[in-house]
């Protein structure tokens, strides 16, 4: 056991004791010590083409797989260029470890080439950081690191180590140990509250569920599931929630929010009850906070205790893990229905159905052209069936995915929720699918996303990550033109991307990909068969699509959800 | 609203950075902050007071950095609270023993003399060391320091003799 390693080697070895399989990564000078022993670890080595690549392909590894996605840099502008998936992560509580090398300790604060101040930089931004100084301290900041990023609120955790740490030896005496004694997560939620939930819902009369991203984190969809059927609640699911229960379930209204369904948004609106599992009344879910769910009580269970009152008051808080307070929510509900059905809560589930009925999502699609996202997205969504992961950017192509994609199991919906990532598209898509290599990888991308990030394409075509890319192609910044065609007069400003340039056919084999183009309606499914066909490399199909189409429904920014938007005809 | 919080942390380094990052990152507002060792090993203790109307966010979001172990607010009346302060007063040599003796009320120490100033030593509650200043305005005060509140809480109910 008590072998001598370097400090990289001691890393290395209590990575592989994590499970870790894979990491992607950039190298550079700080992290010299660490590349060399890589090449006879067990740990696959990833080469991004930069560090932003990288982070959210350990982002979108963890997405796809529920596991702790790694990602390496090396100090100063490595360390930087981690700093938005970084944020990306942390919003959207995704497990993710960063090492990164800094200088030596000894230069610390001199000044040094590459030398950032990479954990004050990263400190607001993850879950929790480390910066090593000693070598001995490796196993055990490597075990807290994967202990913090995976458990409790799931998030990104950032180890910085100094290049002379690296190089340093040290006794190996074994795994590390975990030692923190203000870290505390809770399982189950308090019992009491748990009865006094069930009390408040067996006494409501126009319940929603609305389950939030938590509850795929917590791997708890099976029980979301359950749940909502016991007690017969309609749901809606949040951005990062869509998957987590079924779009077929017969009472499930869709997505809430600025461009969610009229029936989601609606019934939170007049709902009696809101039942809160893993959401966080996200601004963009709750329009203006005054105005949002009036009548509304609320039940909240979330890991996290700052959640819970932070937007909006909760009448039962429960701070719990998802999973297993579902359990008890379960038997509590059992125990207090006493044999009873549960309530049908009519007339409120006739309602919010006829309203889901009388709203569904709609497009226009001319058989003439142009193609509308929709249904491009529609299609492909049909052609898939549940048997894929889609991935999106961020715009009006990720809200028509969220929209239009028929989500049945949740890890399938790969996203930049919270901090809204531009460019998350392409390399969360390369880590996905490192993560789930037999199943196929979409990514629905816009023009303007696909062109900040796109360069992670040749890491997919180079280390054998065969996504298939659909840049819905615009020629705009879409979503920021919408809101300026709407609410600035139609006055567009910097939003422009039109004029053919990038050639992104021609982009995609430059990259090593099979580049497509479509641009007829009628071609679509030809085109979708067509990029299935290619499985030894990746595959960017460029849609040309209607530069004017808008996203609704939609709830204008700052505005109460009451004042829902079908269409664009019922903007005043 | 004033707000006092008292925060046992790990003694970590980065530890005070840690949380005056958090405070800076909520939009909270420290009016003052103290930090130093505890009687336990590995800890100390912050004594935060913080303008806010939201103190349960504040201890939500302490709670949330990983090297917080135990957050408490005290109401009034349920800490026993100090301040330290040094403040520099003009005192001429005919005024001298007019300011000392203003001062000897207030538990104040000279404690250093110059040509044409007395700086005092202060320990108390907060509402003594700012009567002790209201005290010492008329003659003139040119520098003055404060330690920010220590505060630890009560062991019986009955409020302490010196105040909150």
């Amino acid at each position: 056991m008590s072998e001598q390693l370097t400090g990289a080697q001691a890393l290395l070895r209590a990575l592989e004791l994590e499970g870790v399989e894979i990491a992607f990564g950039v190298p550079g000078g700080a992290v010299l010590p660490l590349y060399d022993p890589l090449l006879d670890s067990s740990i696959r080595h990833v080469l991004a083409r930069h560090e932003q690549g990288a982070g959210h392909m350990a982002s979108g590894y963890a997405h796809a797989s529920g596991r702790v996605g790694v990602t390496i840099a090396t100090s100063g502008p490595g360390a930087t260029n981690l700093v938005t998936p970084l944020a990306d992560a942390y919003a959207d509580s995704i497990p993710v470890v960063a090492i990164t090398g800094q200088v030596a300790s000894t230069s610390i604060g001199y000044d040094a080439f590459q030398e950032a101040h990479t954990w004050g930089i990263t400190a607001p931004c993850t879950k929790h950081n480390y910066l090593v100084t000693d070598v001995n301290d490796i196993p055990n900041v490597v075990r807290e690191a994967f202990h913090l990023a995976a458990t409790g609120r799931p998030g990104p955790v950032l180890v910085d180590i100094p290049k002379n740490i690296l190089a340093a030896t040290m006794t190996w005496q074994g795994q590390g140990t975990i030692d923190l004694p203000g870290y505390k997560p809770r399982g189950e939620g308090h019992h009491k509250q748990i009865s006094a939930a069930i009390k408040l819902l067996l006494a409501s009369e126009r319940p929603v569920f609305y389950a939030g991203g938590g509850l795929v984190r917590a791997e708890a969809a099976e029980e979301a599931l359950t749940f909502a059927r016991a007690a017969n609640l309609p749901v809606v699911t949040t951005l990062m929630a869509r998957g987590v229960i079924p779009d077929s379930y017969e009472k499930h209204l869709g997505m809430p929010g600025m461009h969610g369904t009229y029936a989601a948004t609606m019934s939170m609106q007049r709902s009696d009850l809101l039942v809160t599992i893993g959401a966080r009344f996200d601004d963009r879910v709750t329009g203006k906070v005054a105005a949002f769910a009036p009548d509304a009580k609320v039940i909240h269970v979330d890991i996290d205790p700052a959640e819970i009152g932070k937007v909006r008051n909760a009448e039962v808080p429960i701070v719990g893990h998802a999973k297993a307070v579902l359990k008890q929510l379960i038997a509590e509900l059992e125990k207090q229905l006493d044999g009873d059905p549960a309530p049908d809560y009519q007339p409120w589930i006739d309602t919010v159905l006829g309203w889901r009925d009388d709203n569904p999502l709609t497009y226009d699609q001319r058989p003439e052209g142009p193609i509308l996202q929709q249904y491009f997205i529609d299609e492909l969504s049909r052609y898939m069936g549940d048997n894929a992961i889609v991935v999106a950017g961020v715009g009006q192509h990720q809200m028509w995915t969220s929209q239009f994609w028929k989500f049945e199991r949740p890890n399938t919906w790969v996203n930049s929720g919270g901090l809204g990532t531009m460019g998350y598209a392409v390399p969360a898509a390369v880590g996905a699918q490192a993560a789930m290599p037999e199943t196929t990888v979409w990514a629905i991308d816009g023009d303007g996303c696909f062109q900040m990030t796109s360069q992670e394409l040749i890491t997919a075509a180079i280390e054998g990550f065969p996504v298939k890319i659909a840049i819905m192609n615009n020629g705009a910044l879409g979503m920021v033109k919408q809101w300026q065609s709407l609410f600035y007069n139609g006055r567009l400003s910097g939003v422009d991307l039109s004029g053919g340039i990038p050639d992104f056919v021609m982009l995609a084999e430059a990259m090593g990909c099979v580049g497509m183009r479509v641009d007829n309606p009628a071609d679509v499914p030809a085109i979708i068969e067509k990029a299935m066909s290619v499985t030894d490399r990746p595959v960017v199909i460029e849609v040309v699509c209607d530069p004017d189409e808008m996203v609704f429904p939609m709830v204008p920014a700052g505005g109460s959800n009451d004042d829902v938007v079908l269409n664009k005809q019922g903007l005043k | 609203m004033n707000h006092l919080i008292s925060v046992l942390v790990e003694n970590k380094p980065g530890v005070l950075a840690r949380v005056a990052t958090m405070f800076a990152r909520r939009g909270f507002n420290i009016h003052s902050l103290t930090v130093g060792p505890t009687a336990e090993e590995g800890m100390s203790r912050m004594t935060v007071v913080a303008e806010t109307p939201e103190v349960e966010q504040i201890t939500k979001q302490l709670y949330k950095l990983v090297h917080t172990v135990k957050v408490t607010e005290f109401e009034p009346g349920q800490a026993v609270v100090r301040e330290l302060m040094l403040v520099k007063v003009n005192a001429d040599p005919k005024r001298r023993s007019e300011v000392l003796n203003a001062a000897s009320v207030f538990d104040a120490t000279a404690v250093d003399i110059g040509s044409s100033s007395l700086t005092f030593q202060v320990a108390g509650t907060p509402e003594s060391l700012a009567d002790f200043l209201e005290m010492m305005r008329p003659y003139g005060v040119s520098a003055l320091v404060k330690s920010g509140r220590i505060a630890l809480a009560k062991n019986s109910k009955t409020k302490a003799a010196a105040g909150t």
